[in-house]
C-alpha cells in the first residue's frame, strides 16, 4: 500500500512540475507571450485598459498582479478545466480539445494495439531463429526505424502507395471532401476508415520496432531460464511451452510499456499527424505553436502531461499486480 | 582506440555505417568549396530537370537542390555532433555523480530525471523552441542546446546503472584500498572503463539529433534563414511536393540523406553496443 502511495505522490509531483514549467514557459522568462500579446495590441492602438481586457479573455489570470497571484489562478484555472480561450481558431480550448481527442483516440488506439501484437509476436518469432538471415533483417530494420522521424516514412507511403498505385484517398485530412461530417452514416465511417489507413500504417511500421525489440531481448532471457528447460525435459508440446511458459512471462514486463504508450498516446502523434493533416491533439498542439497561440499550447502540452503520467502511474500499479515480487523492492 | 578499430574490421555493417557517416562529413566540410551557398532566386530556371549543371535539378525557386543538400549537410550535422556532446555531457555528470554518490544525493537527482522522463519529450521541444526565441532566430548553438537538455535523462538513467555495475568491480574496491579519493576513481578508473558505453551513447545521441531538429525544422517551428534538410523538407511540404510531380527530387533528396545518415550512425552504435555487452551478441 505504501509503494502505491509514494508512486501517486510521485505522478502528483510531477503534474506539479509540467505545469510550472508551462507557467514559466508562458509568463516568467523575458519576451514571455502574455507580454508580447499585451504589446501587441498596444502597437495596434488600443489603450492599456483595452489590451489588458483582450488579453484577460485568452488568459485565466490578470497580468499586472503579482506574479504568485497569477500563478495560483493559473493553477486554479487548470483544475477548474479552464484552458481559456484559442484565439488563431476562436474557440474556447475545452471544445477544441473535445474535437480533437477523439480522433488521436480512434486512429492511435487501433496503430498501437497491432503495432503491440505483431510486434511481440515477430520479436518472439525471431528469439527463436536467433542469428538467422530474418533475425538480422528484422533485427536491422527494427533500429533503424527507431531513429527514423515518421513523417519521412509516411512520405513514401502516400508516395507509393497513394500517389503512384492509386491503393489509398490522395488527399488528406481525417475524411473526404464529399462527405458530410454531420451525418454518421456508412459513407462516412467507410470515408473515416480510408482516410485512416495511411497514417495507422506509418505508425505500425515506425514504432513495431521498438516492440520487436523488447520482445526478442525478453524472450531471449526467458529461454535460458530453468523452467523452460524443465518444461521441456517434461516433454511437453512445443506450442504449450512457447504460449504458455515462453510466450506469457516473455510479454510480461512488455505490459508495462504497453500501459505507457496508451498514456503518450493522448498526446497524439505529432509528426504522423501534421504530415496527414489529421485532426489529433498533436496537430492542434503543433498549429497553437506555429500560430503562437498559447493558451492551445499550453492545453495541449499539459493534456500530453498528464496522460503520459497518469499512463506511467497505470503501468506502475499493473506491474505490480502482474508481477507482485516488485512491491517487496 | 585500437579496440574501435577492431570493431569496424571485423563487422562490416559498422564499416558501411562508417564509410556512410565520414562521408556525410567530407560532404560537409569540403562540399560547401565546390557548391558554394546561394540562396537568390531565379525565377527563369523553376523546377529545372537533372542535367549536368544541376544533377538534382532546381526547386521553387530555381536554386539548384544538390547544393542545398550539401549546405545542408552542415548545419544538420553540425546541430547532431553538438546536441550529442550536450547530451553526453550531462548524462555523464548526473549519471556518474550519482552513481558514485549514492544517497540522498543520488536519490534527488534520479528524482529529478525521472520527472523529466515523464515529461512529453518532443511537445516539450517544441513548446521550449517556440517560447524561448521571443521573436528571433535561433542560433545552431541555442538549437543544438535545446535538443540537448531535453534529450538527456534517458542517457542519464543508462549511465547510471552503468556506474553502479562498474563500483563494485574488485579494480574499484582495490582503488578504495588503497584511499585513492573519489576523484581519483572517478577519472582515473571509471570515466576510462565507462568509454566505450560513452561512446556508443554519443552516436545514439546523434540519431536523437537529427530527430529532433528533423521534427522542428519540418514543421516550421524554428524559421531558419539558412538552408537545411529538415527546412527542406518544411517548404517542400508548403510547395505541395507529393503531388507536383516536378518537385519530388526536391522533397526526396533531404529524406534520402536523412535515412542514410540515420542508418550509418544506427549501425555503427548498434555494432559496438553488440561487442561492449557481450550478452547482446548474436554468434561467438
Amino acid at each position: 500500500m505504501r509503494w502505491i502511495v509514494r508512486k501517486t505522490v510521485f505522478s502528483i509531483v510531477t503534474l506539479f512540475v509540467a505545469i510550472t514549467v508551462t507557467f514559466f514557459l508562458y509568463r516568467v522568462i523575458p519576451g514571455n507571450p502574455v507580454d508580447l500579446m499585451l504589446n501587441y495590441y498596444l502597437s495596434l492602438g488600443y489603450s492599456y485598459e483595452e489590451a489588458l481586457s483582450r488579453v484577460l479573455m485568452m488568459v485565466p489570470f490578470v497580468p499586472t498582479a503579482p506574479l504568485h497571484e497569477q500563478y495560483i489562478d493559473f493553477l486554479r484555472g487548470i483544475l477548474s478545466g479552464d484552458f481559456g480561450y484559442s484565439f488563431t481558431l476562436a474557440q474556447p480550448i475545452t471544445r477544441i480539445l473535445g474535437y480533437a481527442i477523439p480522433w488521436t483516440v480512434f486512429s492511435l488506439s487501433i496503430s498501437l494495439v497491432i503495432s503491440f501484437m505483431l510486434g511481440t509476436v515477430i520479436g518472439m518469432y525471431i528469439a527463436y531463429k536467433r542469428g538467422s538471415l530474418i533475425d538480422r533483417i528484422m533485427s536491422f530494420y527494427a533500429s533503424v526505424t527507431t531513429a527514423m522521424p515518421q513523417n519521412i516514412l509516411g512520405f513514401f507511403l502516400i508516395w507509393s502507395l497513394a500517389i503512384q498505385l492509386r491503393l489509398f484517398p490522395k488527399e488528406l485530412g481525417p475524411y473526404g471532401p464529399t462527405v458530410d461530417p454531420s451525418k454518421f452514416n456508412l459513407e462516412f465511417i467507410l470515408s473515416v476508415l480510408r482516410h485512416a489507413a495511411l497514417p495507422i500504417l506509418t505508425y505500425v511500421l515506425t514504432t513495431i520496432g521498438s516492440w520487436v525489440l523488447m520482445m526478442k531481448s525478453s524472450t531471449i532471457s526467458v529461454l535460458g531460464e530453468y523452467y523452460v528447460t524443465a518444461a521441456e525435459a517434461r516433454g511437453l508440446k512445443d506450442r504449450r511451452i512457447i504460449t504458455t511458459y515462453v510466450g506469457r512471462n516473455a510479454v510480461l514486463p512488455l505490459f508495462t510499456r504497453f500501459a505507457i504508450a496508451l498514456g503518450f498516446m493522448f498526446g497524439g502523434a505529432l509528426l504522423i499527424e501534421n504530415l496527414f493533416l489529421y485532426p489529433g491533439i498533436g496537430r492542434y498542439l503543433t498549429i497553437g505553436i506555429q500560430m503562437r497561440d498559447y493558451p492551445l499550447v499550453t492545453a495541449g502540452f499539459l493534456i500530453t502531461s498528464v496522460a503520459t503520467v497518469l499512463g506511467n502511474l497505470f503501468a506502475e500499479l499493473l506491474y505490480s499486480r502482474l508481477d507482485p515480487r516488485i512491491k517487496f523492492e | 582506440m585500437s579496440n574501435y578499430f577492431k570493431v569496424f574490421r571485423r563487422k562490416p555493417t559498422a564499416m558501411a555505417g562508417l564509410i556512410i557517416v565520414i562521408f556525410f562529413i567530407l560532404m560537409a566540410l569540403i562540399g560547401p568549396f565546390f557548391f558554394p551557398l546561394d540562396l537568390r532566386a531565379y525565377p527563369a530556371k523553376r523546377y529545372l530537370p537533372p542535367s549536368w549543371q544541376h544533377p538534382l535539378g532546381t526547386d521553387a525557386y530555381g536554386r539548384d537542390v544538390l547544393m542545398q543538400i550539401i549546405n545542408g549537410s552542415r548545419d544538420a550535422l553540425f546541430i547532431a555532433a553538438l546536441t550529442g556532446l550536450v547530451t553526453i555531457f550531462i548524462a555523464t555528470v548526473i549519471g556518474v555523480s550519482s552513481g558514485m554518490l549514492g544517497g540522498l544525493f543520488d536519490e534527488v537527482l534520479m528524482r529529478i530525471t525521472d520527472t523529466f522522463l515523464l515529461l512529453p519529450q518532443y511537445p516539450l521541444l517544441l513548446l521550449i523552441a517556440a517560447i524561448l526565441p521571443a521573436g528571433r532566430e535561433l542560433t545552431l548553438v541555442e538549437v543544438s542546446l535545446i535538443i540537448g537538455i531535453v534529450q538527456w535523462p534517458n542517457t542519464a538513467r543508462a549511465i547510471r546503472s552503468q556506474v553502479l555495475a562498474l563500483r563494485e568491480r574488485p579494480f574499484i574496491e582495490a582503488a578504495r584500498c588503497l584511499n585513492l579519493g573519489n576523484l581519483h576513481i572517478i577519472f582515473r578508473e571509471i570515466i576510462p572503463n565507462l568509454m566505450p558505453y560513452l561512446v556508443m551513447n554519443f552516436f545514439l545521441a546523434l540519431t536523437g539529433g537529427i530527430y529532433s531538429q528533423v521534427i522542428l525544422f519540418s514543421l516550421g517551428i524554428l524559421r531558419f534563414t539558412s538552408v537545411n534538410w529538415g527546412v527542406m523538407i518544411n517548404i517542400a511540404m508548403a510547395e505541395s511536393a507529393l503531388i507536383n510531380q516536378r518537385a519530388w527530387i526536391y522533397l526526396f533528396s533531404p529524406i534520402i540523406c536523412i535515412v542514410l545518415l540515420q542508418t550509418g550512425l544506427v549501425l555503427i552504435s548498434s555494432a559496438l553496443e553488440e561487442v561492449f555487452n557481450p550478452r547482446l551478441r548474436t554468434e561467438e
